[in-house]
Parts: C-alpha cells; structure tokens; sequence
C-alpha cells in the first residue's frame, strides 16, 4: 500500500487499483474543529479536482477534492455521527471514502510523504 | 436636526483631529462631476416631528380601516386581535433596536426567544425542528421547493391548485432561473380539491408535491394519501398554512406525514399592515435540517457550562458559502417572529384551541347566513374560518359596492385570477373572532341588497 | 483618554476585592436568569380571555385535532416578564454604541414607529379595494420618488422584502434585460470585498461568479476589471462606498466599461449612508441598487429583521422590473398594477417576488425618516456618518494598524487589522473585551481581504463624547491584546453569558426543546 497527497491536503492510500481518501494532520488543524463532513454516497463517480466531499467547521466549509478519478465503493458511515473523527484521526479512523480507480496514472501527479512534507513546511 | 448630536464646534474639533479643512475633504475620493454642491433641489428640507405625524395622519385617514369597519377579507392574511402586551414587548428598544444575535454573550434575549419560536412552531406544524423565520409564506413556499429539488435532486414540482395565486407567482418567478419545472392549475368552484390530478402526476420524476391547507379557498383535506403516494416515488410533500390559527382546531401537517411545512405567520402578533413585514414560518423533518435555507438558533452551554443559545449550521449560509449556500437569504424577520412567539405564548394551547373553535363557530354561522341569500351558494363542504360564496354576478363589482357601503366584505377571486372566467362569480369571506354578529348581519344585508 | 466617567468611577479603583458566594437563584441582581416558556409555562395556562364559541355543528372535513400540540401558555403577568427578563440580555441601540460595520446601526426614532401604528396603515389589508387604501398606497409612491430623487435613478421597485431580496430583484432584471435582447452572457463579476450575499445572488439567478481583485489601496482593480469584460460577462455587482469603507473613485470609469461591453452594473447599496444627498448614483452609471431602509433609512433591525430593501433603477432596467407597484394618475389617484394590467402597463416584468406589496410597515416608517431630515438634513447624515468615522479612523491608527488609512480619508467606516497582537490573540479577543467594557463589538473577519479585519461604523447618531469613550475603550482593549494579557482571551467576563461553546451547537444540533425525558430517550 502506497500513500500520496495532494496540494489540496488530501491522502491517498492505494491498493492495486482501490484507494482511500482523508484528509491531512495539517488541513485539519488548519479547519478546526470539525462540525459536519458529508461524503460522497457508493457509486458516485468522481473526476480528478472535482468536488468530492465537504467539511464544516463552525466558520468555514470547505470542498475536498477528488485527488484522482473513480468510483466510490465506501463512504465513512461513522463521520456522520462522530465528525471529530476528522481531527482526532484525520489519516486512520477519520477516513472519507474509498474509491476504485479509473486511472493509475493520474497518481504520478501527487506527491510522496516527503514531497508533502517539503511543501507543508514551505506553507 | 433632532437626530444629530454634533454640534457645529464638535465638527471644527474633529475636523482638526483629522487634519482637514472641511467636510469636503473628506469626499475628496468622489469624482468631481458626480458631487452635489447642495441640498438636491426640488425636494422639501427638514420637518418637525408634529409636520410628519400630521401628514401621516391625512394619510391614514384615507384609508378604509378592519378597525372600523366591518371586515371580511383574508387570503392569506388574517384579522385576529392582537394582545396589547404583543406590541409593548416588541416595542421594547433591547428587542427593536438590536442587531442580528452574532454576539451570543449578549444576545441571549434574542437568542432564548428564537429558540422558542422554533419549537413553537414545529409543534404546531408537527414537525421536528423549524428554522428562526424567513420573509413571508410566499418566499418560504419558494424555498421549500428549491429544498427539496436539493434534496431529490429531482425538478419537477406539482404544485394544487388550492395553492395561493401569489405563492404559484412567486415560485414560477424564481423557477425561470433554476430549472424547476412547475406544474400548475386554476381551481374550480366546487367542494372537491384537485388531489386526484396531483395523485395521478406523482411519478418517479417528481421532486415535491406542495398542497396548501387549508387551501385558497378555505377547503380543508386529508394530506395523507398524498403523502403516502408521494413518498412510495421518493418525492417529498410540501405542506402550506396560510392560516397558523387553524391548526389549534385540524390536525397539523406533519402528523399526516408532510415532509415540510411551511407557512405565514402574520395571523398571530403580526398584523395586517397592508402586506408586510409579515414572517414566514418554515419547519421540516430532521433529517432535512442540513438541506434548510435560513437562520437557526441552537442550543449549547459557555465556558461555565451554564444553558445558552447560538445561530449554528450557519455554514449552510450566504456569506460562508457564498455561490454555493443554499439561498442568498440573509436576514430573518425576527421582530415578527417575537410578535407571533408572544401572541402564542398568551394564547398557550389552551388559548388556541379556544380561538380557533371560537373562529370557526362563527364562520359556520356566518356562512350559514349568507348562503341564505338568494342566488348566494356556499361552495365548501369543509373550511376552518373561510369560505367561498358563489355569487349569481361576477364577484368585483360586489366588493366595490360594499365598500362603498363602508363594508369591506371580502377577496373576490377575479382579484386572485383575473383572467378566469369560471371563477369570477367567487367571493371569499374570512371571519374571526374579531367579526360581530352585527358585522355579519349588516354584511349580509348589503350583500343581499346589492345582488337584488 | 477619556478616563474620568460620570459616575465618578476610575480605572484604578479596580474591582470588589472580597470574594462573593454564588446566589442561590444564579441571578446577579439586575441580571436575572430566565427559563424557558416549556419549563414555566403549562398547556391549561392563557393570558387571553375569548368569548365562548356558540355551538355549532362542525365543518372541519374529519380532520379534528385530538392530540395535543405541546403548546405552553403563560398568564400575561407571566409573559410581560418572561419577555422583559430576556430583554435585558440584548444588547441594543438604545442601550448604547453599536460600531458594527456594514450594518449602519444608527439611533431608531419612535415618530416612525408611532406612525407606522396608525391604524390607517397597520389595519389595512393588501387585497382591499383600491379605492379603499389611496392613503397607503400613497405612502409607497412619495417613498418611491425620494427615492428615485435621492439616488437620480429612473425607477425603483418597492417590493423586495430585505436587502438580499433587493439584490436578487436586480440581478433577475438584468437577466431579463439581456434575454430580451437575445444575449445569453452567463458570467457575473463580482469584487473579492464583496458581502457573501452578491455571489449567492448572482449563482441563484444562474451566473458564474467571478472574483475580480483589489488593489493595494483596497480598490476595485480597474485594468483587471477592464481586460475581464466581454461578450460573456453579464454585469458586475460592486459595493460602493465598498466594504473596505472606501470609495471607488473609478466608479465612472467602471460604469463606462461594463456598459461599452454590453453589460450592466448593479451596486450593493448596503453603504448608501455615506453619499445620501451629496452623491447620486444615478450620476456614477449605476443600472440597479438595492436600499437597505433599515441601514440608512434607520427602520429597526428588530434582532434579525424585518429588513426592506426596494431596488432604484435605470431607465434600461424598469421595463422588468417585479410586480405590484403603483401608479399615480394625474387626477392624484393611485392604482395598482398587477398580474390583470401587466400585459398593458409592464409587460416585460419579470415577474412577482412576493405575495403582497412589500414591507409597508418599513415604508412609513422610512418615510417619516426621510421627511424628517428633508434634503438638507440627508445631507447633513452622510457628512455627519463620514466625519465620526474618519476621527475614529486618525484617533485610533496609531493604536491598531489601519491597512488602507494612507490611501485617504474613509467614507461612513473604518477598517483595521489584528497586526502587531501578541502571539496567540486576535480580532475575536478585542471583540469580545468591548462587550465587557459596554459595547457591542465592531464587524470581524469582514471583509475578508483584510486579515483579522475589524470594521467599525459609527453612524451620525453617535456624538463626540460618545465617540471619544469609545476611542478611549478600544485603546485599552488593544493594549491588552498587544501585551498578551490572559484575561482577554476568555473575555467577556461581565455579560449574562461567557463564550458560548459553538462547536457543540453545530455537532449536535438542539434547534427545539424536548422534555427531558424525551431528549435522553433521543440520545
């Protein structure tokens, strides 16, 4: 199992051709806390940079953005009641939803745990 | 000028605190060209508090009174009497002269009193949660067919044609711009309402069917079928209550399984006021609450752990989601929301009851007695505290005579439907518990002498 | 500073230095702790006395309510002062100064309410007979045309019911404007400064919002703006005076452009108080501006509304104006014109927004507001709002830094930033200390270009010594945010209520009461 990020502070675990996707330590802690994160229901097919998900804190929603394409296979159910999930846990427990990949090589784009760590730090 | 504090010498002070010469400079950003060198001309300069009342006063008295004169009108407003206490409470400056409560540690006045008129009305539309009011029952009907096009994700909105004539203009306004497709239809003069062509229309594709109750004119039907029809193709039931004193008398919307109720709340503490502001009352299921348009109030504690009251979800709102909130709504109509919460909170459960059974005694009564006039029809089998009149003439001439008899004796519906021919014989007579016997007797009497 | 109070109180008379029980009521004195209506009320309980209903068969179609609805009643003892005790934990106009920008909390004089209650206005219904409310309708047509005078405009619409109502008003005639006209333009710009009610507006009516810049001087970009416009942007939707409370000198110059781009410009005209009577709109190229009457018109916001927001209108966009407005004959009658005369008098209207015919209640009171000061003293508001908020802007730069401030006077606002507090305080601490030294706290985090912005707007209805406490007052506050005082940040500490835990709130929403053994059951 691999693990990429985007500039936009999402994870991505991936597993042959499915994936999972959260959010990072630091957008969490960026949002806050987190009141309310609606996540996108099986089926949905999502398009690399589209609108996947939304998270609320008590101020600000903010859009969670598909990382690569695909179909999603699994939501979060446990986000609904418990959504501080998302900052006690953001990269275990606090996951979104899982995906099956439409593109491999859209993940060549992401960074590397190192690269988003370079990048974070240069925030 | 009596609103201004500044004296000539405080200005000259703060001007040299500023480090200007003189007001002007202070405009300096405006373009030149577009910089009034006076008072605009043409219009009158400043005016005494005794000239204003005394023009107002020569105003009003134009005007044909509900106070003083028998009257009969409602469609969708509603003359009930209001408590004096009502007015001195929204009178007083803390409440009046307040700001919207985003300051919760001293907002609680406002706060507390939202919280209760939303479970005031959700009880009373049974439902469970309600929002902290929206503009009027016109704009709330609107709104809740654009929820529940969120919320299917469907368009296609079946709307009776009990449904107000001025509820179906606003939403066929707003539905050009967002792709719901509205359908609709002209009443008919008859006891039977149209919910055989509503459940025919429901199918797999529609969003939402809105139904008002009692409809527009006066007749009062089970929702449930309905509901149930509605729901087996995944489509919501909007419920529409221009008259809230109803429900102390017929069972609340939600019990027969509406998926959103939504209303105008003007009959309780309001007032008529030639149309506004009146306050729109808006309630749901809680499972839809994220998908609801406008402001509400919470309940959580402060940092001592003592009760208090927050506006929350507010994420759903314009200026946090900016293009993407779920309306541009950006203001409730909170003074009018504590007139109806004082007004109810007088009435209690007790009280409601009591006027809408003393409402509609005497719109049985009085219905009774007008349909005794020859040529005169009552049109409904059921209605709460209005009805409708088949007249033998067409209905506008009518209420123009009578108010040439200083009677104000009801809606015709070639007001509500100008273009409907069947239609135009219509009367629609609203009586509270404010009507008189001797109202009714005198109504009557011109009515009669009038269609002779 | 201003330290010597009236009340002979000093700063370093410090507090009450023996420790105090709590009370066995949690009331401290004058501020009294109030249940709710569902905990003191019962269902058997009324403060209103109805005559007994005759008998009657009744008609009620089988649908008589049986179970109870839950409805507390209280004796109208009770209720008086159920509801005055929550009063006085509202913070208000009339209590004292409420700086909060953008939202013109100016002084709410009670000629308007009184005639607003005369029963020739409050007691008279939207669908009477015409001839039946001349007086009222009126009341519409003289506000109507001052405030097409006040702002040279060629038309206004008197029915949108708050200012966001207003907006959508205008936007859905510029709509109609270019469908009649066949050019579908589908994009609105609007400023990075703007209220979050413009994009909302222009998305509902179906735009794509575009963000257009601001420069260093906190102005609308012009040369952006300008390389921007084409054949597919609809308009603009600028505030001006602007959110950042200053004016847009290019106004003009923006106006020229989105017009010989074939677009339209709408204005917020949420900042009206500070050009009333000494800038017409009008004169700028404006096409649409909505009016908040409970901005500059000082009708009561009430807690939250009921707001009215008519919209003037150039002579391009009256044709599609909404449904109901009046009409004054030239025999001094007025009639309405509806959904029946449309199709002769208006036919391009884009329709109806309302049931009725607008806030009346707001025009009455509006227009005694405007009588009362007359063209002379209207003038004399926008100095008045521009000179108090220009002295707090120079008393107070040294103090908090003040972003645009170099760039020239401010209009009717003043805008800082949180720049220069100590580690770990911002803006909401400062906010949150003015409530402990007796204010309402200024607008935060608005506009959103400025970090941590602070904007304060102090109105004409403020006077100087008013305003010089209150200098006094943010002065100490923002010392004590620059020294890292501790104290700050669990501020307020004298209100009825401490911060309020709004995570919770929004986690677990509680937007009713349930009976206590219902909420655990819920659980």
């Amino acid at each position: 199992m691999t693990r990429y990020f985007t500039e936009d502070h999402e994870w991505i675990d991936v597993d042959g051709d499915s994936a999972t996707v959260g959010i990072t330590q630091y957008a969490q802690g960026q949002l806050g806390d987190i009141v309310f994160a609606e996540v996108p229901a099986a089926g949905a097919t999502l398009k690399k940079g589209g609108d996947a998900a939304v998270v609320e804190s008590v101020k600000a929603a903010s859009d969670v953005y598909a990382p690569v394409s695909g179909t999603v296979i699994d939501s979060n159910a446990a986000l609904e009641g418990d959504p501080a999930l998302v900052n006690s846990d953001p990269e275990g427990e606090g996951w979104f939803f899982k995906l099956t990949l439409s593109d491999i090589s859209e993940l060549n784009s992401l960074m590397d745990a190192a690269a988003y760590k370079a990048f974070v730090d240069g925030l | 000028m009596r609103y201004l504090p500044l004296t000539p010498s405080d200005r000259q002070a703060m001007l040299a605190v500023i480090g200007a010469k003189s007001i002007d400079d202070l405009f300096c950003d405006v373009p030149a060209e577009a910089r009034l060198d006076g008072p605009i001309l043409g219009l009158p300069n400043h005016a005494s508090e005794m000239a204003v009342e005394r023009h107002f006063s020569e105003l009003a008295r134009q005007n044909m009174t509900s106070s003083h004169h028998p009257f009969f009108l409602g469609a969708g407003a509603y003359k009930h009497h209001v408590p004096a206490s009502v007015d001195h409470i929204i009178q007083r400056g803390e409440f009046l002269t307040a700001y919207t409560p985003y300051q919760p540690e001293i907002a609680q006045g406002t706060l507390q009193m939202l919280f209760e008129f939303q479970t005031q009305v959700a009880r009373l539309f049974g439902c469970d949660v309600a929002n902290a009011s929206m503009y009027d029952g016109s704009t709330a009907c609107w709104e809740a067919i654009g929820m529940a096009g969120r919320i299917t994700k469907r368009t296609k909105a079946l709307l009776s044609s009990g449904l107000h004539p001025h509820y179906v203009s606003v939403a066929k306004t707003m539905a050009q711009y967002t792709g719901d497709t509205l359908h609709t239809a002209l009443p008919e003069l008859s006891a039977q309402t149209d919910s055989a062509r509503l459940l025919a229309a429901i199918d797999g594709e529609t969003s939402c069917v809105v139904v008002q109750y009692p409809d527009i004119l006066g007749r009062i039907e089970d929702l449930s079928a309905i509901a149930a029809k509605a729901h087996a193709h995944g489509a919501l039931l909007i419920a529409v209550v221009t008259e809230p004193v109803a429900l102390g008398a017929i069972k609340a919307p939600g019990e027969m399984g509406a998926d959103i109720v939504v209303g105008e709340g003007q009959s309780l503490g309001v007032g008529l006021q030639f149309g506004g502001p009146y306050v729109g009352l808006f309630a749901c299921k809680e499972k839809f609450v994220r998908q609801m348009p406008g402001r509400l109030c919470g309940e959580t504690v402060d940092a001592e752990g003592k009760r208090g009251f927050v506006l929350t979800l507010s994420t759903r709102e314009q200026h946090i989601r900016r293009e993407k909130a779920m309306s541009n709504i950006c203001t409730n109509s909170g003074l009018c929301a504590l007139a109806f919460s004082v007004h109810l909170t007088l009435l209690g459960e007790k009280g409601l009851r009591g006027l809408a059974q003393l409402n509609h005694a005497l719109a049985v009564q009085a219905a009774d007695r007008l349909s005794k006039i020859p040529g005169v029809a009552l049109v409904n089998d059921s209605f709460f505290n209005e009805f409708t009149l088949k007249l033998p003439k067409e209905a506008r001439p009518v209420v123009r005579a009578l108010a040439d008899r200083k009677i104000l004796g009801g809606v015709s519906l070639g007001r509500l439907y100008p273009n409907a021919d069947a239609l135009s014989n219509g009367l629609l007579v609203a009586v509270t518990e404010t009507a008189t016997s001797a109202d009714v007797e005198t109504f009557a009497a011109a009515l009669q002498q009038i269609l002779a | 500073m201003n330290s010597i109070k009236q009340s002979g109180w000093k700063p370093e008379m410090g507090g009450v230095g023996e420790s105090v029980p709590a009370t066995y009521t949690g009331n401290k004195a004058l501020m009294l702790e109030e249940a709710l209506i569902f905990e003191i009320g019962t269902t058997e309980t009324t403060g209103v006395d109805l005559a007994d209903a005759p008998q009657v068969a009744t008609r009620l179609g089988n649908l008589e309510r049986h179970s109870d609805i839950g409805l507390p009643g209280l004796s109208e003892p009770e209720t008086v002062r159920h509801y005055t005790r929550l009063s006085r934990q509202n913070y208000a106009i009339d209590l004292g100064f409420f700086p909060l920008g953008s939202c013109t909390m100016k002084h709410n004089p009670r000629l308007n309410e009184k005639v607003a209650r005369m029963a020739g206005f409050a007691d008279v219904h939207p669908l009477q007979p015409v001839e039946t409310v001349q007086g009222a309708l009126a009341v519409i047509n003289e506000l109507a045309v001052w405030l097409i005078q006040l702002t040279g405009m060629y038309g206004v619409a008197m029915t949108p019911k708050a200012g966001a109502h207003g907006e959508l008003c205008g936007i859905l005639c510029i709509k109609a404007a270019l469908e009649a006209r066949g050019d579908p333009r589908s994009v609105i710009l609007v400023p990075e400064s703007a209220h979050g009610t413009n994009p909302a507006t222009a998305a509902f009516a179906g735009f794509l919002v575009e963000n257009i810049p601001a420069t260093s001087e906190g102005r609308v970009d012009l040369a952006v703006l300008k390389a921007r416009l084409g054949p597919d942007v609809a308009g603009v939707m600028i505030t001006n005076p602007n959110t950042c409370g200053l004016f847009e000198r290019d106004m003009r110059a923006i106006s020229d452009a989105v017009h010989a781009a074939g677009g339209y410009v709408y204005c917020d005209g949420a900042n009206f108080n500070a050009i009333v009577g000494r800038v017409r709109p009008g004169d700028l190229g404006i096409d649409a501006m909505h009016i908040n009457l409970h901005k500059t018109f000082s009708t009561p916001h009430g807690g939250g509304g009921p707001g009215s927001g008519p919209v003037v209108l150039s002579q391009a966009l009256s044709p599609y104006g909404p449904l109901p407005f009046t009409e004054r004959h030239a025999d001094g009658n007025y009639t309405l014109v509806e959904e029946e005369t449309a199709g002769e008098r208006h036919p391009r209207s884009f329709g109806r927004m309302t049931a009725f015919h607008g806030q009346m209640g707001m025009f009455t009171r509006a227009l005694a507001y405007i009588m009362s000061h007359g063209a002379n003293g209207l003038r004399q508001v926008a100095e008045d709002a521009v000179l108090n908020a220009n002295y707090i802007l120079r008393s107070l730069e040294d103090v908090l830094e003040a972003p645009f401030a170099h760039s020239g006077p401010c209009m009717h606002e003043a805008l800082f930033n949180d720049n220069g507090l100590a580690e770990g305080f911002s803006t909401l601490d400062i906010a949150k200390g003015l409530i402990d030294e007796g204010y309402h706290p200024m607008t935060v985090y608005f506009p959103l270009v400025v970090h941590g912005a602070m904007l304060i707007e102090p109105t004409e209805t403020e006077s100087k010594a008013t305003l010089d406490q209150f200098i006094g007052a943010l002065g100490r506050v923002a010392e004590r945010a620059k020294a890292g005082d501790p104290s700050l940040k669990s501020a307020p500490h004298h209100a009825p209520r401490r911060r309020l835990d709004e995570t919770q709130a929004a986690r677990k929403p509680v937007l009713v009461w349930r009976e206590p053994e219902q909420a655990v059951a819920a659980e």
